[in-house]
């Protein structure tokens, strides 16, 4: 056979096709196919927040920090805890000092003192990954290293994350963060190597209050499917239409 | 290795109520990321105006912008791995793209456009690469010997300049510019979608902004090709009133083509700069009007401590005050250097007044976070997304053009391109 350059250049063109082909080809799926894939699972990981009981002691913090290996004496956290202070004026006061990793020790709020009769409520508000339906986080991480496991929980890959960014800006809770060590994408995984064992997460283990809990929402006899169920809840940013499953009692809408 | 660095907490200072996670990750590369693409895109386009549309009065500044683009071109991703926290793999969104993400195609956009721009280069200077081989033929010395090598693997083994072949050049150049063109704008429309759908931001959330990342980045393109033809003419015009003196017909002639260059693009400047503007405008009015939820902490950004970055700095210095210069009559070389500059530095600050400025607010709408560039780097991270990196950046592609200029010579100007 003749090899012209018109020849070699077609050639060319086809092996290089022939080659990006298989890569393509494994990974356009149809929603439907993806699904039937992942078969349904029949264990769902639900949060459930009681911010009437809690008092801002800041011990979950503490936990999950050292649980995760989440520099201690850096700002970034899995969790945190925020104080609310409304005041007769009208005005809102949000506080979290060091994500209250020790407790809210101070009456001043950001370097300023409240007069204790001009406070009409106050209250605590434990925050962590939403573990969302529809994550935002991992609908833009562009290689695939944060995933949704099929029992609901949000997890970065270590190994696969680029660092860039993106997750961290399109989540609407700003749960997510550099690890200040691994230098990628971190967050509130529910403590899966615990919850996976049957374990209790940290932050919820550590609570002396009982304010934070966990259960299978898929399971209608689990105690924390029973509450979500019957009482009032409510969810945090729903506007943004990511399905945030860690559900609050006693929800005040001054919450951001 | 296992340094504690928070990233971030380097250059962010925080005011009133932010979540204890949330610090400027996005920082001064990701400024530069849009405007180096954009660059390359604008480039691009005006070369295009000549290639495709015929616009013959482009002719001069299309090679040379064409050539100017090839060398923007590797500049354009270099921020992005300055930006990576894990650089070494920056490869793998071509492994395993997530397709649902923004970001995953941009290696194959980035790429595609990249083979359409070598090409056209290639085929607008083969007839040059085969006459330097045939020029080169006889030389002795290894320098040369070695010129003609490269010259001879440039040519790809195509040889023949006959008129009829030139004539396929030239069609492969139109078709590849016309492909080019919607790649381009692609390209960097697709840059202002990666924004534009980052729902959580508040600031960032437009379907406007794939189209205004488009305008702006074609006013930039032509703005900074129009600003170093201006500053290589100078040059040249400057070496040949030393050599032969003022009043030379050298010197007039140099002066003559490049002020009917100038002005010919300074009328596509215009154009692409109103339709930059009234997008903007359309947008913030459209924000103002609605007046959703996050309007509150949006209105005390721009109007309150980001008001000097976006009304004076880029509206007003970048934007209000070239196109003054440019519209009034009497154009001189020097006003429309001096608007080239300033339009480019309003481009530069509109790139900055989104990134940075849709980090200055909190996602909790409650409190505020401040930017501050490292200017004296103390380690790799303050280096590399401080001002050092950004200089860097901005050096790169005169380093490249210079070497790409030694084999595909753009600014001479005489040849049938």
């Amino acid at each position: 056979m003749k090899c012209s350059r018109r020849n070699f250049l077609q050639k060319s063109i086809y092996g290089a096709l022939a080659v990006t082909l298989p890569l393509t080809a494994f990974k356009i799926l149809s929603p439907g196919e993806a699904a039937a894939a992942l078969k349904e699972s029949n264990l769902r990981w639900a949060f459930l927040v009681d911010t009437r009981k809690c008092v801002g002691c800041g011990l979950c913090v503490k936990a999950c920090k050292n649980e995760n290996e989440i520099p201690y004496d850096t700002p970034v956290t899995r969790t945190w805890v925020e104080r609310y202070v409304v005041t007769r004026d009208g005005k809102t006061r949000i506080d979290s000092p060091n994500g209250a990793r020790d407790g809210f020790t101070s009456p001043e709020m950001l370097g300023e003192k409240i007069d204790e009769k001009e406070i009409t409520k106050a209250f605590f508000v434990p925050k962590l990954c939403n573990h969302c339906a529809t994550p935002a986080c991992v609908q833009v991480c562009p290689v695939g290293a944060t995933y949704q496991a099929p029992d609901g929980a949000v997890l970065v890959d270590r190994t696969w994350c680029i660092g860039c960014g993106y997750c961290i800006m399109a989540c609407p809770y700003g749960v997510r963060f550099f690890h200040p060590v691994h230098k990628v994408a971190e967050k509130c995984t529910f403590c899966y190597h615990r919850i996976s064992k049957g374990m209790q997460a940290a932050c919820v283990q550590a609570c002396p209050f009982g304010v934070r809990q966990m259960g299978n929402i898929k399971d209608p006899d689990d105690p924390v499917t029973k509450i979500i169920m019957s009482e009032r809840v409510g969810v945090l940013k729903d506007e943004y239409g990511t399905k945030p499953h860690v559900f609050y009692l006693g929800l005040d809408e001054r919450v951001r | 290795m296992n340094d504690i660095i928070v990233h971030g907490l380097e250059w962010t200072s925080k005011d009133l109520f932010t979540y204890p996670n949330e610090f400027i990750y996005w920082s001064i590369q990701i400024v530069m990321y849009p405007y180096m693409t954009g660059l390359v895109a604008g480039a691009f386009v005006l070369s295009s105006l000549y290639h495709v549309f015929d616009q013959k009065d482009l002719k001069e500044i299309a090679r040379f912008s064409l050539v100017f683009s090839l060398a923007l071109l590797p500049v354009a991703a270099m921020p992005l791995l300055l930006h990576l926290q894990q650089p070494l793999r920056a490869m793998h969104p071509l492994m395993t793209p997530h397709f649902t993400s923004a970001i995953s195609a941009f290696g194959i956009v980035f790429l595609t456009y990249a083979l359409i721009v070598i090409s056209e280069v290639w085929f607008v200077y083969r007839r040059h690469f085969v006459e330097q081989v045939k020029e080169l033929a006889g030389e002795k010395g290894f320098g040369l010997r070695m010129k003609r090598n490269i010259f001879q693997i440039l040519t790809l083994g195509a040889m023949d300049i006959e008129p009829e072949f030139l004539a396929k050049d030239k069609k492969a150049v139109r078709i590849l510019a016309g492909i080019g063109i919607p790649v381009a704008c692609f390209l960097h429309g697709y840059a202002g979608f990666i924004f534009g759908s980052v729902k959580a931001n508040a600031l960032w959330m437009s379907p406007l902004m794939p189209v205004i990342f488009i305008m702006s980045a074609v006013v930039s393109g032509i703005a900074l090709c129009m600003l170093t033809y201006i500053i290589i003419m100078e040059y040249k015009k400057l070496k040949a009133v030393m050599a032969k003196g003022m009043g030379d017909e050298s010197v007039q002639v140099i002066r003559g083509a490049e002020m009917e260059v100038i002005s010919k693009s300074s009328r596509y400047l215009m154009s692409f700069l109103v339709a930059a503007i009234s997008l903007e405008i359309l947008d913030l009015i459209f924000r103002g009007y609605t007046a959703m939820k996050s309007w509150d902490i949006l209105r005390s950004v721009m109007y309150g401590k980001d008001f000097v970055n976006i009304f004076i700095l880029q509206y007003g210095l970048g934007n209000l005050v070239p196109f003054i210069i440019l519209v009034l009559p009497g154009r001189t070389l020097r006003r429309v250097t001096l608007a080239t500059v300033l339009i480019l530095f309003g481009v530069f600050m509109m790139r900055w007044n989104v990134v940075i400025g849709g980090q200055a607010f909190s996602l909790s709408f409650s409190g505020f976070m401040h930017y501050h560039l490292p200017i004296i780097p103390h380690s790799l991270e303050t280096f590399k997304e401080g001002l050092g990196g950004v200089l860097l950046v901005l050096s790169t592609p005169y380093i490249l053009f210079y070497f790409i200029n030694k084999f595909t010579p753009s600014l001479g100007g005489q040849r049938e391109g």
